[in-house]
């Protein structure tokens, strides 16, 4: 016990502070904030493979680590998306995964926000479109805000997170699925 | 493996450990693994491929290896009626890569178990993705396909069904439990779900230009993949690396396993209810990623291998950094080492939870880290060294138990020696060119690429086609051994230990599902 409190007592606190020199930190702190006053007291995600290399997942893992301390902020991913306000979707939406996204989609309770996260989340990437691929998220669900990166930083991912909850940030427009029900 | 008293004929094949390849009649085929079973040979993959344009029908590759090095057995099938022996008695990790040889190339194995593997309705049943005159139509719909579970029946019996998409932030999958009471009498695992085409995929793509659809085979293992891509298309370009570049990747791959294995440590910590070791290992492995950023320009160091060498260089200053942060690292460790060893709560939710002793490990086929972890002690770094392996003397880790105990200690040493290869390859590091030309290759050329990855062994095999063109690309990635591997480790233990034993193989969906 006492080697865990001597690590955690010299470890201090990693979580970014607000001011500092770093380009990425600097935007890091901004978020901090513009989530905090945006949300007040919490946002609950659902996280949604629906096909990528998982490439996209290390970086959404990475949110949580102790620099970007995703949950301090009052952001959470929940087990269910019954307990969701928004879907983070990483993709190309694979064929097999469409119907089990669709479900994902119509279990999360409205009003529900999507983020398609990813270069293959945005257009469907490297992978595209296939006998085996839908391509976008927004080909199989309405997607809010679409994150592009191979894959997104947690930076990018956070601003993302942020335009999705801004209601002062500027809209993309909002894309309906082109494959039928 | 000596195939000359088989009587079979056997040619040198392109590949950066030693390979051969060697023509086989269906009998000959079932007498050559039979014969590698038995002196302690393994399979490490197969796949088929459509010659019909080159009136040869339908090949089907089988790749075994042992202490010798690598042997491709080459069937020729004449039409799509012919069918080839099951193989899944001899080694029972063939009986998924044939179920999936079908779907994807509908070319049928003698086997009771016909079901699909990796087909779930996406595509018509009777069309095959990997046949040249195969057509997508936009008429096609995703169906719903009702796969063949195998079920437990008896008192008190029930079945308990998971996924596709898991509670956490994973890949997924659909896991079929059937206990009673806590106790796991039986898993089944449905695959398949990430299936995006990559294997037809390749065939849009250059020989040059490959090496970026590799790195996203599964994203966690890039450096690997497009390593064993850029070591096939170098042998079928016919050029060689400058040695700086081949120092390089090493210490990309290196800092790969250090990442993931401090991934994987925090995790495992985490879903043993202690999360001071997920705060710890998290903080630890972005530390490392950072620094992957600054280094190469990308923090999981996707892109840096091309074929002909690296695409980034390493500035002194990031040298340094590098090997200050090894040192730091590795101090680090230490301490937190101690803390799992010591806590007694932890250390019993490890010990003698998902167990697969040496004897089932070799029946499996089972492979790389989780090999290590039960006593088979597996490491290409050591066994067959490519440069610059070879003047390193790379220290394998391995334990005995093959509980979830062993696979986090193999964990630790491993990074312990990563962090060691990572300072001795800045030491030595060579001066030069990072990268040579990449030519058109020649068509019609095969070759193999090989790679200890995290995980365990990564293969590239690559055919080229005219002008500078893919033929063909099969990825392997040594999930496809351990996935059913995981399926035993977790009889008998109780239901809420599989995340746990799950975290503890943390095997690939994408690499596995292509």
């Amino acid at each position: 016990m006492l080697h865990i409190l001597r690590q955690i007592a010299r470890t201090g606190i990693k979580t970014e502070p607000r001011p500092s020199p770093a380009a990425e930190t600097v935007v890091v702190a901004r978020l901090q904030e513009e989530i905090l006053r945006t949300l007040g007291r919490a946002l609950t995600i659902r996280q949604v493979d629906a096909g990528s290399c998982n490439g996209c997942e290390l970086e959404i893992h990475a949110l949580g680590n102790p620099y970007y301390n995703l949950e301090g902020l009052g952001i959470k991913f929940v087990a269910s998306p019954r307990h969701a306000d928004m879907l983070l979707v990483t993709g190309p939406v694979s064929k097999h995964m469409a119907i089990a996204l669709k479900r994902t989609y119509d279990a999360t309770p409205d009003p529900k926000l999507v983020v398609a996260v990813g270069d293959c989340g945005c257009t469907g990437g490297i992978f595209g479109e296939s006998y085996a691929t839908c391509g976008r998220v927004a080909n199989v669900i309405p997607v809010d805000v679409a994150i592009p990166g191979c894959p997104p930083t947690p930076t990018a991912l956070l601003q993302g997170i942020l335009a999705a909850i801004t209601t002062a940030a500027p809209q993309p427009e909002r894309v309906e699925p082109a494959l039928p029900e | 493996m000596n195939v000359s008293p088989l009587g079979i004929g056997a040619a040198p094949l392109a590949s950066p450990i030693p390979a051969q390849r060697c023509p086989v009649s269906s009998g000959q085929l079932l007498t050559a693994c039979r014969l590698a079973w038995e002196n302690g040979g393994q399979l490490v993959t197969l796949w088929g491929s459509d010659e019909r344009d080159r009136e040869r029908g339908f090949c089907l590759r089988v790749l075994l290896a042992d202490t010798d090095g690598l042997t491709l057995l080459e069937h020729t099938l004449p039409d799509a009626e012919a069918r080839y022996p099951d193989l899944s008695p001899i080694f029972p990790a063939a009986n998924r890569m044939q179920r999936a040889n079908f779907d994807i190339l509908g070319v049928q194995c003698d086997a009771d178990d016909q079901r699909p593997w990796l087909w779930q309705a996406a595509w018509p049943i009777d069309q095959f993705p990997l046949r040249r005159d195969f057509e997508v139509s936009p008429k096609w719909e995703p169906g719903e396909e009702d796969y063949a579970f195998v079920r437990v029946s008896g008192d008190g019996v029930h079945e308990i069904a998971v996924g596709p998409v898991h509670a956490g932030i994973i890949e997924p999958g659909h896991f079929r439990f059937q206990v009673v009471g806590e106790k796991v009498l039986r898993l089944e695992e449905r695959l398949g779900y990430v299936h995006k085409g990559i294997e037809k995929r390749f065939e849009t793509f250059s020989l040059a230009e490959g090496y970026r659809l590799a790195g996203r085979v599964s994203g966690d293992s890039t450096v690997a993949y497009a390593w064993a891509y850029a070591q096939a298309a170098e042998a079928i370009a016919g050029i060689t690396v400058p040695p700086r570049a081949a120092s390089l990747r090493a210490l990309c791959l290196e800092r790969e396993r250090i990442a993931n294995h401090l991934g994987d440590l925090g995790y495992l910590g985490n879903d043993g209810g202690f999360a001071f070791g997920l705060s710890q290992f998290s903080r630890l492995k972005e530390d490392v990623l950072r620094l992957n950023g600054q280094a190469f320009g990308h923090r999981f160091l996707m892109d840096v291998v091309v074929p002909g060498g690296v695409a980034a260089d390493l500035a002194p200053d990031t040298a340094s950094a590098i090997r200050k942060q090894s040192r730091e690292l590795a101090r680090e460790l230490r301490v937190l080492r101690d803390i799992y060893d010591e806590h007694a709560g932890l250390q019993d939710r490890f010990r003698s939870c998902g167990q697969v002793s040496r004897e089932l490990a070799l029946k499996l086929g089972i492979t790389g880290l989780p090999a290590r972890a039960s006593g088979v002690p597996q490491d290409l770094r050591c066994d067959f060294p490519v440069e610059p392996y070879a003047a390193l003397d790379v220290r394998r880790a391995t334990r005995e138990d093959g509980d979830v105990a062993a696979r986090v200690a193999v964990r630790f040493d491993e990074v312990v020696e990563s962090l060691r290869l990572t300072e001795a390859l800045l030491d030595v590091m060579p001066e030069g060119h990072i990268a040579s030309s990449f030519p058109l290759a020649p068509a019609d050329r095969f070759a193999l690429g090989i790679v200890e990855a995290w995980r365990g062994p990564v293969v590239i095999a690559l055919e080229s086609g005219p002008e500078g063109a893919i033929r063909r690309c099969h990825p392997h990635d040594p999930s496809w051994q351990n996935w059913p591997v995981l399926e035993h480790a977790v009889i008998g233990n109780i239901v809420p230990d599989f995340p746990l034993i799950n975290k503890s193989f943390n095997l690939s969906y994408s690499g596995h599902d292509l």
